[in-house]
């Protein structure tokens, strides 16, 4: 018999760490049936680590599992994998569709759970050989949109969806799932229309209203106040609070969320010069880069500072750079140093001497097999025929190993490149030291203007601190203007003269970097429209 | 209002000509050719009736990967391998007509369930480059056969025959007669309409295999198929045996590609045991995309107008060629131009769409912005 005071879902001193780190710290919280329960925190707070370790996902298994005990219905359990938590009642959407495109609603939403029927064939060779009921199949998807009480046409396919019916059809399939108890929704909202949200928000409601618990993850945080029961806030990896819905505001979730050390941080000396031209101007901006779309963003640098680009992850900060420079399909218009630069041909960008320190290091940024010295000089020497010496007139040109060896040689030291020697090669350096690899690149460039895309992710603190300090260096000794483009709103603050936060492919606003954290997580977790 | 729905007829149909413009051009070519070529109108349908009993189960044997998202199964060239051993083993033992062709059917299928685990299990080894291992591991494979064929035959399987067997005592001759069983299943049950013989019993074997595949799509395996063929990753989530259902579909289009083979020679009469299945890959493949199927897509009214329009072209070609340039072998070498030609330009523009499929998200983006920016 199942005690009614038992909560549904109870987590016991969870932790959780990855290669050292520790990404989740004694979290505690209990889920009652029929309850919805927000959770709130920010990039890296480790949502989407607890969620996986839920769900039981693989790469908490091959991380070295975790510590603490989950409880469902007062029991423990320990889930192998994603179908053993199925089949304990957990469903899960996930940010990303998981969608057969080519499929209508109804196939997607029984994929793989189809009703069948037996026939002579299948008698001889298996029941994969029983015909499918494609009646029974209807009335199960029916079914399954009308608990969900949104009006979603079964017979489309999925690739002639509006985003937000895909969604729905995600959503659908997990209540199609009988066992049912507890649905994960993970950013729902992200990539639906207002109307959308709304109708989704009600059908949260209606299905606490059956009895089905829901933890529903989102940055609208003003969505979790109308439809949560309780919130919990999450930041580095803690449980910091854990409160009734209706006991709490936006403005008192965003400081749980952010509110880590206020009084420290923030550069005191940032310089904004409101008399400073404006070196690259950014006009009505849309680039289609996947995951990171940005939507008509206008943005005005000027000259000598350090602009910072924050914002939450997927909301369009990385699409900024990846557009301006041609690497992703973008339109509008981008105007440098009163000239217009020509969307999507990165030759022209660089020639116009721009530099981009992307934040696809392995896979954009360096010359992986090929030596420091190759990926420093490479490109200065394909762009500006840089390190090069001429024989015959012209004819001929030869690489000057000299000059690039002392150009290496000069970075390694200025930037404190840990190597063996100038000849070692670039995928045999600690990820940090990439890093400062791709930024002598850049900075090999000389150019006027320099993106760097998440300069400092993936990297140890000491590190993150000299590759910080080297940028502030570049640009205040060289009056080269710098953006910086970043998840990490603290080092936005110590490094920025201004930030610009992106929510939603848009900005969403931009303050003098000695502004309080809470400002920019408003604007963070801020609707644009 | 009334321009733009003009506006939008003239551009389906511009779409719509221009997602058919294989099918479209050889079209165009056969009605040229035919006129110059100067056959009867009974000639050329004889000739289309008996050539599509030939060949259509073979490409029908096609589909079934292209389904699971495997592309052109250039592999089917093992199927047809086992069913030229069938055939050779049943030559041997003399069991000819009707018989020796289900025989041959018989003994082709483990061989073909063999090769096609084999290739089925390199193929999900090279996930995403289908087309290019199936075409080379047919060449490898082709040396494993005549390795079976010239030096094993004779010397270690027993042949008794010695019409069959090459004068040094083993390995197979060249050409392997099937004068005894040449059309037996055609001209079963066949009937004649005024000159033109219509093999019932293969087109009712060919109608059967279609009929299988259609409701095979409706299958737990079918669906499971199509899954897989759309996006490995979603159906692999969800719970489906992505390798296993790639392997079974490989297996199925192997086994009925060896069968399609034996159908494909007792029609012809003759085996040229080192050449027969060399080309015959490509050829099928060629004939489906001329129906106007692409990597991605085929169905079986795809087979069935390839089938009619590849070998129109292939009867009216080398008489065009020769009444116009005195030249007959032209039309040998248009059949490798064309079948080459078409493959390419199908490959081409596969990739050509997928790309503008992908620009078209930049554009929706513009379209809502610039609606943004007009309110």
């Amino acid at each position: 018999m199942m005690n009614n005071n038992t909560p549904l879902l109870e987590m016991r001193n969870i932790k959780k760490e990855f290669f050292g780190n520790q990404v989740l710290t004694d979290i505690n919280f209990t889920l009652d049936a029929g309850q919805v329960l927000g959770l709130a925190g920010e990039n890296g707070a480790g949502k989407s680590t607890l969620m996986k370790l839920l769900f039981g996902m693989d790469v908490i298994r091959e991380t070295g599992g975790y510590g603490g005990d989950v409880l469902i219905n007062g029991e423990k359990v320990n889930f192998a994998t994603p179908f053993d938590a199925l089949n304990a009642g957990i469903g899960m959407v996930h940010q990303e569709f998981s969608l057969i495109p080519g499929f209508t609603a109804t196939e997607n939403i029984l994929l793989n759970r189809e009703p069948k029927k037996r026939n002579i064939v299948s008698e001889i060779f298996g029941d994969r050989l029983d015909t499918l009921d494609y009646k029974e199949m209807n009335q199960r998807s029916a079914q399954a949109i009308d608990k969900m009480g949104v009006k979603i046409d079964a017979n489309m396919v999925i690739s002639d969806m509006p985003v937000g019916h895909k969604q729905f059809t995600e959503i659908a399939r997990e209540l199609s799932k009988d066992q049912l108890k507890l649905l994960i929704l993970d950013e729902p909202t992200a990539v639906l229309t207002e109307k959308e949200a709304e109708a989704l928000l009600d059908s949260i409601r209606g299905l606490a209203a059956k009895g089905i618990s829901v933890i529903f993850i989102t940055h609208r945080l003003h969505e979790i106040l109308t439809v949560c029961d309780k919130v919990v806030i999450m930041r580095d990896g803690y449980v910091v609070k854990d409160v009734p819905a209706r006991e709490t505001d936006v403005a008192d979730i965003t400081k749980w969320m952010v509110g880590r050390n206020i009084q420290s941080s923030a550069q005191t000396e940032s310089k904004i010069d409101p008399n400073a031209k404006t070196i690259l101007s950014i006009q009505h901006l849309w680039v289609d880069m996947p995951g990171e779309t940005v939507r008509n963003v206008s943005l005005d640098i000027k000259e000598g500072e350090i602009l910072g680009i924050g914002g939450l992850a997927g909301q369009g900060k990385l699409g900024i750079p990846n557009g301006v420079m041609g690497l992703y399909e973008a339109g509008g218009k981008v105007i440098f140093d009163g000239k217009e630069i020509p969307l999507n041909s990165p030759r022209v960008c660089l020639d116009a001497s721009l530099a981009f320190v992307s934040e696809d290091r392995r896979g954009v940024g360096l010359l992986l097999d090929e030596t420091l010295e190759w990926n420093v000089a490479f490109s200065a020497m394909q762009i500006q025929n840089k390190f090069l010496k001429k024989y015959l007139g012209g004819l001929i040109t030869w690489r000057d190993e000299k000059a690039i060896h002392d150009v290496t040689q000069k970075y390694i030291d200025e930037l404190m490149i840990k190597c063996t020697s100038s000849l070692q090669k670039a995928k045999e350096l600690s990820g940090g030291n990439q890093q400062k690899v791709c930024l002598a690149k850049a900075f090999a460039l000389e150019p006027k203007f320099l993106f760097v895309s998440e300069p400092t992710r993936g990297i140890d603190v000491g590190a993150k601190s000299l590759v910080l300090e080297a940028l502030k260096k570049f640009n205040r000794e060289r009056g080269v203007t710098v953006v910086m483009i970043s998840s990490e709103l603290e080092e936005l603050r110590i490094t920025c003269d201004r930030i610009a936060i992106v929510s939603g492919g848009k900005i969403a606003g931009i303050l003098p970097a000695t502004e309080s954290s809470e400002k920019f997580g408003m604007l963070m977790v801020s609707q644009v429209k | 209002m009334s321009m733009n729905d003009n506006k939008g007829g003239g551009k389906r149909l511009l779409d719509l000509a221009r997602n058919n413009s294989v099918p479209l051009m050889f079209i165009l070519i056969c009605a040229v050719c035919i006129p110059v070529s100067g056959f009867s109108p009974a000639y050329l349908l004889n000739e289309i009736l008996t050539r599509m009993g030939r060949n259509t189960f073979l490409i029908l044997s096609l589909l079934i990967p292209i389904m699971a998202g495997m592309g052109l199964n250039f592999g089917m060239t093992l199927g047809a391998m086992a069913g030229e051993i069938g055939l050779i083993l049943v030559a041997d033992w003399q069991i000819w007509g009707i018989p020796g062709i289900i025989l041959a059917m018989i003994i082709s299928i483990p061989f073909s369930i063999l090769l096609g685990l084999m290739c089925g299990n390199l193929m999900n080894k090279a996930k995403g480059r289908e087309m290019v291992t199936g075409y080379i591991i047919s060449f490898f494979v082709n040396g494993l056969y005549q390795l079976v064929v010239l030096y094993m035959m004779g010397s270690i399987i027993p042949i008794i025959h010695s019409s069959i067997k090459l004068p040094r005592g083993y390995g197979i001759r060249n050409t392997v007669s099937l004068l005894h069983m040449r059309q037996y299943l055609d001209n079963l049950l066949a009937i004649h309409i005024g000159g033109v013989k219509i093999p019932v019993l293969t087109f009712l074997i060919t109608g059967l295999l279609c009929l299988f595949i259609i409701w095979f799509r409706k299958t737990k395996l079918g669906q499971d198929m199509r899954a897989v063929g759309q996006d490995m990753e979603v159906a692999r989530d969800a719970g489906i045996k992505v390798e296993r259902t790639r392997i079974i579909a490989i297996v199925m289009s192997t086994v009925f590609a060896g069968l399609g083979m034996v159908i494909y020679l007792q029609n012809m009469g003759n085996l040229s045991t080192y050449s027969s299945h060399t080309q015959i890959g490509m050829f099928c493949i060629a004939a489906l995309l001329v129906g106007g199927a692409s990597v991605d897509k085929a169905s079986i009214g795809n087979v069935f107008l390839g089938v009619i329009l590849f070998h129109l072209m292939f009867i009216v070609a080398p008489s065009t060629g020769a009444k116009i340039t005195g030249d007959s072998m032209i039309g040998e070498y248009f059949r490798v131009f064309i079948s080459y030609g078409v493959i390419t330009l199908a490959l081409i523009m596969y990739e050509t769409k997928k790309r503008k499929a992908k620009g078209k998200a930049g554009q929706m983006l513009q379209l809502a912005q610039s609606e943004e920016d007009g309110q």
